[in-house]
């Protein structure tokens, strides 16, 4: 499968992940959006891995090994910023009762 | 048409409906279901790809344990699709259009790129086997992988300290 199949797929996974964070007023919808984002360049380098292990296969028996494991490390880090972001969006909802972030920008007032 | 590329089709077919289902339905717990078909479809292509640790570990990661995270987060706020906020119609579809903006940029940009012609394995190679990427993960990368225990470690400790009264 050519690679510009797989560009496209990511950019459309990304670009809807977008909309979604733009277009939606819950906390908790935005940071699903945010999640959908990672999981497509997280796609895109596992594509681009097999791309240079195609590519460099003869000279270097692993070659394109580090885009597969910097997906593993994107994986650790996205579980525990979840964490951490829901941690906060229970905190706020229980002092203001609220998961809008129209209603949530208080920190400017 | 060989098998390959007809589920490549399917799956990539699969993840964009999902992916637009998460972004357009009111109940949010019917947004955390779609995004967990999502997620099903990008380890069909992770296995497609033969990547086949990065598929088990993004279901058992992203949808196994993040996904219940949401949904417990979501049951604990009760929240459902009468209680829903919207935003007003025109900021919508400016959100829409600054996404396909976006889209458009990058498939532009894309459009002189020199990587047309690469092929991205499918099927075969070695690199996704778990063996050749422990045997990297505990050669090459050992000091960011000890790192990133600090780094759930600290995650916990905020989590906790977050959340107390």
């Amino acid at each position: 499968m050519v690679i510009e199949r797989y560009i496209y797929l990511a950019i459309a996974l990304f670009c809807i992940g977008i909309v979604g964070v733009l277009a939606r007023r819950n906390a908790i919808i935005i940071f699903m959006c945010i999640e959908l984002m990672l999981n497509a360049v997280n796609l895109l380098l596992v594509a681009f891995s097999k791309m240079h292990h195609l590519a460099g296969v003869a000279k270097n028996a692993s070659a394109g090994i580090d885009g597969q494991l910097f997906v593993f490390f994107i994986m650790v880090v996205a579980a525990a910023e979840v964490s951490v972001g829901l941690a906060i969006i229970v905190m706020m909802y229980r002092n203001t009762h609220s998961v809008d972030v129209n209603f949530l920008n208080r920190l400017k007032h | 048409m060989d098998i390959s590329q007809v589920l490549f089709y399917a799956l990539s077919a699969m993840a964009l409906g999902s992916a637009i289902m998460v972004v357009i339905s009111r109940n949010p717990v019917h947004s955390v279901l779609w995004l967990i078909v999502t997620f099903f479809a990008i380890s069909g292509h992770y296995i497609l790809m033969n990547a086949q640790f990065l598929g088990i570990v993004n279901l058992i990661v992203y949808a196994g344990a993040i996904m219940v995270l949401f949904l417990f987060v979501i049951m604990l706020m009760n929240l459902n699709a009468e209680t829903e906020p919207q935003k007003n119609k025109w900021l919508k579809l400016a959100g829409v259009v600054a996404g396909g903006c976006l889209l458009l940029v990058l498939v532009a940009a894309l459009k002189q790129a020199e990587v047309k012609g690469k092929v991205a394995q499918l099927g075969t190679g070695d690199i996704g086997l778990i063996r050749n990427l422990g045997k990297a993960l505990f050669t090459d990368y050992v000091v960011p992988f000890e790192i990133s225990s600090i780094l759930f470690l600290s995650a916990m400790v905020g989590a906790v300290v977050i959340g107390k009264k």
